[in-house]
């Protein structure tokens, strides 16, 4: 008896939802099982880290502020992944757009109006698509690995970000924090309350509603555009793009663009909202973790909208078990990274099945 | 009579498909034997179990008269069983006799070993010099490397897949000497092959396949090509009728001095090509694999855009220095060698496909930069019908249809804008009989009809069967155009070879 895979003659839709369930459900055993051999009690700590943090309606809130960056940069991934343009480096596109939308409240902090606000979300765009033309441009003149490049870039653009809030932008009144300025007034991202008063206060900011609306778009240019067929045809057979005329080059600088676009989109939000200044740490990883995202929600917008929600509960799950549990919340990194360990793995059923194979029959060795 | 190889009603399925089904068949000792099918009949499956990479599903298989398994390769060379692959597996960076060594089990003596190659060529006339780099080699001359290599290890059974499908017919007349060699000396050889000619001059015995069983054992001498092609089909084959071309048509595509850089170590130099085709005519180019058709048809596509756009002009506009959407704009229309990756997106379905190549010239399909769904649906269903696609659904992914079925719906997809020149490398590589009909029909229909017609293909049946006129491509050089009638098969070899290149180049390309 042996287990084969066999390629099936078309992929197979079914699986291709079923992957990222499958996927999860392994690592929650996974998990449980990390947690029986810590001596925990794995359903006791699989509920602290997963069904706790949707149990009240601040938790709920906590989880669309952390959903947010990660649908709006993965949902670029998804697309930029689905045209084989490896985009690794959005935690470094998050951080740069961070820093030039915060010139406005660094430099002019008196430069008040709702003009401001639209001046500060463009300077983010703007930041995140500049720093992920470096690897566009680097991959398309010289033919360089783009994952090496805008993953080390990452790196680069933090120190710089450690830099300035050290020394030249660092707050005079902040105690030698190091931190900028408190953003204010029109230089942070105006919230509401999402639910009537009575279900619960549930304050959202404007980044979650940019989030729903770069999921939607990006889903009507996956969907109904040629743009988004060239872009599946680049990353499908590249040769056949080529036949159909599309260039390349173009492919990688629009990828690139709009995943980084999006990135500093999400990292100016940031900034100008849950965390209210810069400084060192503004994100716990949501470049990389968006990567996970991109995956989970099978390189598909909608999809990276709800699978940034699963993951965000990840990070919470990681702050309340802190508490409860007392294991530190770099758990959640581990979790994120055996999801996205089981998914690329149950991936594979989507063009092939299982089967099992009996030893091959009604041959057998000449008998002497 | 003693047989050497008997197969005893063996069966093989992949998941639902019978590949081969219920096959008994008997090889004799010094019996070149051929197993004659259509693609996908299932010769290349039956030859995989008797070499050992496949495993049957039922039946069994006895060497000498004793029942065997063949569980792997290195079980077949042991019994004596030697197999010469169509895609041939050697490392163009070593010499002849290092990629022999590497084949050779147990240590090896360098020196020896070359004494033995060249023992072993002069022998069996496949001269081969045992120091050569294999990169440099021509694609004959690294056939009879994989030759070599199974004689050393004196085979009792060689199996040959299509050997000829890359030679030159001088190169195809010496391999016959050598099979007949080794015949005579009680090698049993099976020969796979398309070639119904060949098999009817070489071989002593065919085996013809149909859809996985065996449906006729035959003396090949006795047969016409004709009657064997009917085994194979089941029924008529329907030869295109080529009417009679109008001459003097109006040039649709002219290329003049055509030139195009290599873009890669091992890649071909288009040098100084000129051609015209004219409303109403076949043009074949014809040449052995790997002397620039990948790049004259880049070049001609404007995949790979040229220097100068004098170089090439459709209906008189020149077109060299625009891309393929521009020429497509322009009336031109082109099919790839390769279906899958290139031609067609494996994981698209068909009516994505025809977005793929259809959205820049067909204003209805992509209006707005929004994909009109509807309008290619339309469009993968009127090809699907004319050409008689055969899909188990409305619009399946690429990847699922047989290589036959996705030839005609490439084809078809062009075909169905009226293109007024269709450029086609390879029309009907590796499709079955009744599938090269119907493309090479619709092909010299739509010549017929006034379009100019360009193919490139490496199959000299299918020129003569649709082509006009005949150039021949060789290391990067195009050779004149004759009228298909005033050319024979010997002088076509004779061009193959390069007799007609020009003299500073050919040094240039042997330095």
């Amino acid at each position: 008896m042996r287990l084969v895979l066999e390629k099936r003659a078309e992929h197979s839709a079914k699986m291709a939802l079923l992957s990222p369930i499958i996927a999860i459900v392994l690592t929650l055993i996974t998990g449980g099982i990390i947690f029986a051999l810590r001596g925990l009690d794995p359903l006791a700590a699989l509920y602290v880290y997963f069904v706790e943090p949707l149990a009240t309606s601040w938790s709920i809130e906590q989880l669309i502020v952390k959903a947010t960056p990660l649908a709006l940069i993965g949902a670029g991934l998804a697309i930029s992944y689905r045209a084989s343009a490896w985009n690794i480096g959005a935690e470094g596109q998050f951080t740069a757009g961070a820093i030039l939308g915060a010139v406005i409240p660094v430099f002019l902090p008196d430069l008040q109006s709702p003009l401001t606000l639209l001046l500060m979300l463009l300077l983010g765009i703007a930041g995140g698509m500049a720093y992920a033309s470096i690897p566009a441009f680097l991959k398309n003149r010289f033919g360089t690995n783009e994952i090496l490049t805008s993953l080390m870039l990452v790196y680069v653009v933090q120190l710089l970000l450690d830099w300035l809030v050290r020394g030249p932008w660092r707050d005079p009144q902040g105690y030698n924090f190091p931190k900028t300025v408190a953003f204010s007034g029109w230089q942070t991202l105006p919230s509401f309350q999402l639910l009537p008063p009575s279900v619960g206060p549930v304050y959202v900011n404007l980044g979650a509603v940019f989030a729903v609306l770069a999921v939607l778009a990006l889903a009507v240019l996956m969907g109904r555009t040629l743009k988004g067929f060239e872009l599946s045809v680049q990353g499908l057979a590249p040769r056949a793009g080529r036949f159909s005329g599309f260039a390349r080059n173009r492919t990688v600088w629009f990828c690139f663009l709009l995943s980084g676009g999006l990135a500093g989109l999400a990292g100016i939000c940031e900034v100008m909202s849950t965390v209210g200044q810069l400084q060192p740490g503004i994100s716990p990883g949501y470049g990389f973790t968006a990567i996970i995202v991109a995956f989970l929600g099978r390189l598909n917008p909608l999809g990276a909208l709800v699978a940034a929600f699963a993951l965000a509960i990840s990070y919470l799950g990681g702050e309340s078990a802190q508490v409860a549990l007392g294991i530190s919340d770099k758990t959640a990194r581990v979790f994120q990274g055996i999801l996205l360990f089981y998914i690329l793995a149950c991936d594979t059923l989507i063009l092939y099945r299982l089967r099992f194979q009996g030893p091959a029959a009604s041959l057998v060795e000449t008998r002497t | 009579m003693d047989y050497l190889l008997e197969a005893l009603h063996v069966t093989k399925l992949f998941g639902a498909l019978k590949a081969n089904d219920d096959v008994t068949l008997r090889v004799k000792p010094g019996e070149i034997h051929a197993f004659l099918g259509e693609n996908g009949a299932g010769k290349s499956t039956l030859v995989k179990m008797i070499y050992g990479a496949l495993q049957p599903s039922a039946g069994e298989f006895r060497w000498m008269g004793r029942r065997v398994a063949i569980p792997s390769p290195a079980a077949a060379r042991k019994l004596g069983i030697g197999m010469v692959f169509q895609h041939f597996s050697l490392f163009e960076a070593l010499t002849v006799a290092e990629n022999i060594a590497l084949a050779m089990p147990g240590p090896f003596d360098m020196k020896a070993l070359s004494a033995r190659i060249a023992g072993v060529s002069r022998e069996y006339g496949l001269p081969l010099e045992p120091s050569a780099v294999v990169a440099d080699l021509s694609v004959g001359e690294r056939q009879r490397i994989e030759i070599v290599r199974c004689l050393l290890q004196e085979p009792r059974l060689l199996i040959m897949d299509e050997p000829t499908a890359v030679l030159t017919p001088q190169e195809a007349d010496q391999l016959f000497v050598t099979l007949t060699r080794l015949a005579g000396e009680g090698c049993a050889v099976i020969y796979i092959s398309h070639r119904l000619e060949e098999v009817k001059r070489l071989c002593h015995n065919a085996t013809i396949l149909r859809h996985g069983k065996v449906v006729a054992n035959v003396d090949p001498a006795e047969e016409t090509a004709a009657s064997l092609a009917r085994l194979m089909v089941g029924g008529d084959i329907h030869v295109v009728r080529a009417a009679a071309p109008d001459a003097g048509g109006a040039v649709r595509l002219a290329l003049s001095g055509l030139e195009l850089e290599a873009d890669g170590p091992f890649a071909v130099a288009l040098k100084d090509i000129s051609l015209e085709v004219r409303a109403g005519e076949v043009v074949a180019v014809a040449g052995v694999a790997g002397n620039g058709q990948a790049e004259f048809f880049d070049a001609v596509s404007g995949e790979r855009r040229l220097a100068d756009d004098a170089m090439i002009a459709l209906d008189g506009r020149p077109v060299g220095r625009s891309g393929v959407n521009a020429r497509r704009k322009a009336g031109a229309a082109f099919v790839p060698e390769e279906r899958l990756g290139h031609g067609a997106v494996p994981g698209f379905t068909l009516s994505q496909n025809v977005v793929l190549t259809r959205h820049a010239c067909d204003p209805q399909l992509a209006r707005g930069g929004f994909v009109n769904r509807e309008a290619a649906t339309g469009i993968a269903a009127r090809v699907s019908k004319a050409f008689d696609v055969r899909k188990a659904k409305p619009d399946p992914e690429a990847r699922s249809l047989s290589g036959g079925n996705l030839q005609k719906f490439v084809v078809g997809r062009e075909l169905d804008r009226r293109p007024g020149v269709l450029v086609v490398n390879q029309p009907t590589w590796g499709v079955d009989a009744g599938a090269s009909a119907t493309i090479r029909q619709a092909i010299v229909d739509l010549a017929r009809q006034g379009s100019a017609v360009l193919v490139i293909s490496q199959d000299l049946d299918e020129i003569f069967e649709i082509a006009d006129r005949i150039a021949v491509i060789s290391r990067g050089q195009l050779s004149d155009a004759y009228p298909a009638a005033s050319l024979s098969a010997e002088r076509i070899g004779l061009l193959m070879a390069g007799a007609h290149e020009r003299r500073e180049s050919a040094h240039a390309a042997r330095a």
